[in-house]
């Protein structure tokens, strides 16, 4: 897993509310054995039209917007468990996700593959999409060892388990954590044989 | 201090704590499908890392299969080449894989349960987010994504923050033509799709405990509908004895031994839940959605709401529907009656009473999608597959089908399908396609129809 501790960059706002891990990467796409290539397919009925022509409204192809973090409304990433929609935003370049409210399997999906799920309050993401929308270059800044957001219109702290942000600054995952525990599982299933 | 059920099995199950930090919990049983697996065995292979623990794992082929001439090649080379990489690693694994055609074979959450793999007080996990189904039986079940999946295949636990506890209590009759899945979508569209997000919950109260095993795995089955990992149901008489005598259910004095655990498992009386909602059944009648997440849903009688609000506006763009306008009498051309939440055989029980006798509109197609092998042939010898054909049905072979259209079973752009699915989001269909849920019922009738109909009305 790549190593996180800090990231500037500017954001691209993507206002809709409660995005599925459908939309992210629709099951169509799912078909890999492995995880490659899934940013080629990241939010694809939304980035194209249904003749297969680029959708120039949506933020992720408006040439006014880039960066490497979506901030994105309300309840993202609810429904399927599909690790595929952490993969997709990855492999499309995406290293920060801010929102308000983040579905459980998707912020486990996300930290499991170093993408940062950045949770503010409800006014302060309004506050931010409206700005990038105004000012599409302002810059954004993630310091994961302060647990900060800083920008143009003001910092948020936001909460990570401890374990967790050990992991994302130092690029490990939980297979690491768990195999050095084998003793411990071991003698639990010895004692626990149901 | 008192105890709720969700407490008393994954405490059972905590093999250490991580100071400030998640808990290693012990995952009894894995299930795994050719979808979200074939990362999780290369991460292992790649990493020279053996599985720990094969024989507590199943696997099955459901999400990515045919429904129909299962006993020849799959045409797509992707989808062939999934299924093949998931037998492949089942051999090399020594894991026990029920591949198309095999008696066992079905969707993940209708096989488990039928199998007796699914038992009280165990943790069960899965790369599938309704996974949740199980928690039917007092399971601790709830869906992981594939890196998850890779850890309780190295270590048979996973680490995880202790949810928050919910309680969501409904009292009172269910009127007739209410089912279980009128229930849960009820809950939803009351609650909204984020209010369980954070917690595991359990559903209480009489309509639960009078209800079959299969209409509480439809309930829990869509738990993550409202954003909780997982749903719960105290395990009674009606869990025993739909376990007991199943394939692999614990036999003879085992299992008089574990039902004696089982009891022991309910909620403590004065056990302390973080949120509790109470509802009442009077108030439930046959629901339909009309938006692109399940929390939008109304009785089948009410017009569509009307908010001022960006994401709903343009939920009801995608459907084609305006504000304030009732679904009776909307024209609909697909109906599908399948998925993990409504395939097994009540649900076509239900279907089947409402359709003998009667033929299927001209307009519509009508797909039904038996959850397993299993329910399949209980179908064929209870006569139900006699009624659907003489009432012009399309019958076909067991998977996920068009919960979630991976295979061929596509809903066509633009067109409404009446489902007895679980999600309404955009797509989930096919592409452009949109999706009303409802229960088995209201989906048997649209198809006789042609159109949604007042169920209400309808009823003897």
């Amino acid at each position: 897993m790549e190593k996180f501790t800090k990231l500037t960059s500017r954001a691209i706002p993507l206002a809709t509310e409660n995005i599925d891990t459908d939309q992210i990467i629709p099951a169509r796409f799912l078909k890999a054995i492995d995880k490659l290539g899934f940013g080629d397919n990241v939010f694809r009925d939304w980035r194209f039209q249904k003749d297969g022509s680029i959708n120039e409204d949506f933020p992720l192809n408006n040439s006014i917007y880039s960066g490497s973090i979506l901030v994105a409304g309300n309840n993202f990433g609810c429904g399927s468990s599909r690790e595929h929609a952490a993969w997709a935003l990855v492999g499309y370049g995406f290293n920060v996700i801010v929102s308000s409210f983040f579905a459980d399997i998707f912020k486990g999906n996300a930290l499991n593959n170093g993408l940062l799920p950045v949770q503010v309050s409800e006014d302060f993401l309004k506050k931010l999409i409206t700005h990038l929308q105004e000012n599409p270059t302002s810059k954004v800044t993630v310091n994961l060892e302060k647990q900060v957001l800083e920008s143009a219109i003001g910092n948020a702290s936001f909460e990570i388990d401890t374990y967790k942000k050990t992991c994302m600054i130092n690029g490990y995952d939980d297979i690491d954590y768990l195999i050095s525990k084998k003793e411990k599982i071991i003698a639990f299933e010895a004692q626990n044989e149901w | 201090m008192r105890k709720t059920l969700f407490d008393k099995v994954w405490d059972a199950h905590v093999v250490d704590t991580i100071e400030n930090g998640p808990q290693i919990l012990y995952i009894d049983q894995h299930l795994i499908h050719e979808v979200t697996s074939p990362q999780a065995f290369n991460e292992l292979e790649k990493r020279t890392i053996p599985i720990a623990r094969p024989d507590k794992i199943v696997a099955t082929a459901d999400h990515n299969t045919p429904t129909v001439n299962q006993h020849l090649p799959i045409k797509d080379e992707l989808s062939r080449k999934q299924l093949e990489q998931l037998s492949e690693n089942c051999k090399k694994n020594n894991i026990p894989l029920y591949d198309l055609g095999h008696k066992n074979n079905g969707i993940v959450h209708v096989i488990a349960p039928e199998l007796g793999i699914t038992q009280p007080g165990m943790t069960m996990v899965c790369g599938d987010s309704h996974t949740s189904t199980h928690g039917a039986f007092g399971t601790i079940a709830f869906g992981i994504g594939t890196s998850q999946v890779a850890q309780v295949f190295a270590s048979q636990c996973l680490l995880l923050q202790k949810p928050k506890s919910l309680r969501v209590s409904v009292n009172g009759k269910l009127k007739k033509g209410v089912l279980p899945k009128d229930v849960i979508l009820y809950i939803i569209a009351k609650l909204g799709t984020n209010s369980g997000t954070g917690y595991f919950c359990e559903y209480a109260g009489n309509v639960f405990e009078e209800m079959s095993m299969e209409g509480r795995m439809t309930v829990c089955n869509m738990s993550i509908e409202m954003g909780a990992r997982g749903g719960m149901i105290a395990p009674d008489q009606t869990t025993f004895e739909y376990v007991k005598g199943k394939e692999f259910a614990p036999k003879g004095s085992e299992f008089d031994k574990k039902v004696a655990y089982w009891k022991t498992l309910p909620s403590d009386n004065d056990a302390v839940f973080d949120k509790e909602y109470s509802l009442d059944a009077d108030d439930i009648e046959p629901m339909i959605t009309y938006g692109t997440n399940p929390g939008m849903g109304i009785k089948i009688t009410e017009n569509i709401p009307s908010f001022n609000d960006n994401s709903f506006e343009k939920s009801l763009e995608y459907m084609n529907f305006k504000k304030g306008e009732s679904l009776i009498d909307k024209k609909i051309n697909y109906v599908f009656i399948g998925s993990c939440t409504n395939s097994r055989i009540e649900d076509f029980r239900v279907a089947a009473a409402f359709v003998k006798g009667k033929q299927k509109a001209a307009n519509v197609n009508a797909w039904l999608v038996p959850g397993s092998q299993r329910v399949a042939k209980q179908i064929e010898e209870e006569g139900l597959q006699t009624i659907f054909e003489k009432a012009g049905f399309s019958l076909r072979q067991p998977g996920c089908s068009a919960c979630l259209a991976m295979n061929d079973d596509k809903i066509p752009e633009g067109e409404y399908c009446v489902s007895t699915s679980n999600r309404n989001f955009e797509g989930r269909q096919g592409q452009g396609a949109r999706t009303i849920l409802a229960s088995p019922l209201v989906a048997a009738a649209t198809a006789i129809e042609g159109k949604i109909i007042d169920i209400t009305k309808h009823l003897n």
